[in-house]
């Protein structure tokens, strides 16, 4: 990042009111966040009292109180259907980003423009049918179904942006390979992959991001209570729980917690990642 | 199509014994069967359907009925309105990504500042701003310290500007994603782009918008499209959660996508849902094209792959 750092440095004027928007635009975005972390820590008195200040105890009723019915479930079947459907996600695309980018057969530009199209199909147009199919084959709500959903809607977005990737690794470096008579597979597995860390963290944190705050197709699909997500499962709490605020934000704060763990992880990679695959190689 | 031999790896050069084709085809095929099923199988389904009710054939009619319903017309309405964020969310990404270019001191932490909304749960989001738009929420408060009494006003609740209140509440939210990626191209940009206006001692935002602006166009375009669809076919959490379900007040914040939903799972008539679907497809098709073909007219050749 140090590269360019010179930059261009107007006067001191200007540096100022560079400062001053970013100060405001910082408070803007954090705002709401500090706003549920105090507001969990209140009990529902001191929150009618002071809703933003900080608290004047700690109180941990809201998470208490948040912590029972079916949250644990919930929360492991957020877990499980991130996890499965972001592994799954990555791993085909990156195996078919690597039949895009290192087979020059017939049609590949057709077949590829047509994979990165799809990600203009508004999800809710896939809802009926894939319903019905649901209902058809008994996989209402199975968390299985879901996973799969989920990874063919992640699937052109990370398609695109491996293949774009994998197609900017010089080819001196994989000629030397088939020189040495590596199998492609030889030459995915032990060239390509070691050198696309940053892009495939990037595009996990990417899809882990998606699939967790996913809301739509998590309401349609998983109806009985036990197999709930998170997401759908607080968002019930604002009805459930609107004279209990705290309780409220104390769900929330339990449901972002695992996502600013993944940011703050893939932060450092974010824009290596992002420069390397879908910004670059146009 | 994918059949067909092509004898030389142009890749490595290497001849081959089995052809490019099928070669690619096995590493292609576990992503290709996923995508056949979720979108192949899917879009064929919902265009037969929208053309049959009760499994026989009607024609338009499913079509007749839903475009002449005040409701789909409002919801359509409102995703168009939405649209109208979109060149103030691009703008705004632009002027934050390259105010964080030229920032060094505290410059991660802005940086993580600006883009944490990107990665909070949007029902996270849509409650706690449903919090701050209350009646007697943080902002209305706010503007009564300052002594702005007379702008407060019931954010959510008022229909004239509800959907305005939740527009500014995705934008808060998506703005983020569009510094990450814009900033990551300016970084990427050679230095001597920056150097040579330096030395002519032109004015911060004047050097960016001339300068910066062109040379990072092709990702201004990317995330315009991408906020564009959005703002047609993804803005469902947003509303269903700030509005309980409902797009309410009356249909004030009725979008497409919750007209959709309603239609098929509250009014059991999935074929005329099927029908609005179709609708909102082609509105996104329509919408991607004609932004390609105005972007293809004013800066020829800079977005391509």
């Amino acid at each position: 990042m140090s590269i360019t750092r010179s930059g261009i440095h107007g006067s001191l004027l200007g540096g100022a009111s560079r400062y001053l928007l970013l100060t405001f635009m910082a408070a803007t975005a954090l705002i709401p966040g500090y706003i549920m972390f105090v507001g969990a820590f209140k009990t529902q008195a001191d929150f009618l009292n002071s809703p933003y200040g900080i608290p004047a105890s700690l109180s941990f009723g809201g998470f208490r109180s948040a912590w029972t019915d079916k949250f644990p479930q919930w929360l492991i079947n957020s877990f499980v259907i991130t996890t499965g459907s972001v592994v799954v996600s990555v791993f085909i695309a990156s195996l078919a980003a690597w039949g895009f980018a290192h087979f020059p057969f017939k049609g590949r530009e057709t077949v590829l423009g047509v994979t990165v199209s799809l990600m203009v199909v508004p999800p809710v147009v896939l809802l009926i049918p894939l319903f019905q199919v649901g209902v058809h084959l008994g996989l209402i709500s199975t968390l299985r179904l879901v996973i799969i959903i989920y990874v063919g809607l992640m699937l052109p977005f990370s398609i695109y942006m491996l293949t774009n990737y994998f197609k900017s690794i010089p080819n001196s470096i994989l000629e030397s390979a088939s020189v040495d008579g590596a199998s492609p597979l030889r030459i995915f597995s032990s060239i390509v992959i070691p050198l696309s860390g940053a892009p495939l963290i990037t595009l996990g944190v990417v899809n882990l991001l998606w699939a967790w705050n996913e809301l739509l197709l998590a309401l349609v699909f998983l109806q009985s209570n036990e197999k709930r997500t998170l997401m759908v499962g607080i968002t019930g709490f604002q009805s459930r729980y609107s004279l209990d605020i705290p309780t409220v934000m104390a769900g929330m704060s339990i449901a972002t917690l695992p996502l600013v763990v993944a940011y703050l992880f893939g932060q450092r990679f974010f824009i290596a990642g992002l420069t390397a695959g879908s910004v670059k190689g146009e | 199509m994918l059949k067909q031999a092509s004898t030389v790896g142009a890749r490595n050069g290497r001849p081959r014994t089995i052809s490019a084709g099928q070669q690619a085809l096995k590493w292609i095929s576990p992503a290709g069967i996923v995508l056949i099923f979720v979108f192949g199988y899917s879009l064929i389904s919902l265009f037969t359907q929208s053309f049959r009710y009760d499994g026989k054939w009607v024609a338009f009619e499913n079509f007749t009925l839903v475009l002449t319903d005040p409701l789909f017309q409002t919801a359509l309405k409102h995703n168009f309105y939405l649209l109208f964020t979109v060149p103030v969310m691009v703008f705004l990404a632009f002027l934050l990504a390259v105010t964080l270019f030229e920032t060094r001191r505290g410059m991660s932490f802005y940086r993580a500042a600006v883009f944490l909304p990107y990665v909070l749960p949007i029902p996270v989001v849509a409650v706690v701003f449903g919090q701050i738009y209350q009646l007697r929420g943080a902002l209305n408060i706010f503007l009564t310290a300052i002594g702005l009494d007379g702008f407060a006003q019931d954010w959510l609740g008022e229909p004239k500007i509800a959907l305005g209140t939740m527009a500014s509440v995705i934008l808060w939210k998506e703005v983020g994603f569009g510094v990450i990626l814009l900033l990551a191209h300016i970084i990427s940009l050679p230095s001597e782009v920056f150097e040579a206006s330096r030395i002519d001692g032109a004015g911060f935002f004047r050097v960016h918008w001339s300068i910066t602006r062109p040379q990072i166009m092709n990702t201004i375009v990317f995330f315009s499209v991408i906020e564009a669809i959005t703002m047609v076919s993804w803005v469902f959490n947003y509303v269903y959660v700030m509005s309980n379900g409902l797009g309410g007040p009356g249909d004030s914040t009725l979008v497409s996508e919750l007209y959709i939903y309603r239609s098929a799972f509250s009014n059991k008539a999935p074929e005329l849902a099927a029908a609005a679907a179709v609708c909102l497809f082609l509105c996104t098709l329509l919408l991607v094209v004609a932004f390609f073909r105005i972007q293809r007219r004013s800066i020829s050749g800079t977005f391509g792959r």
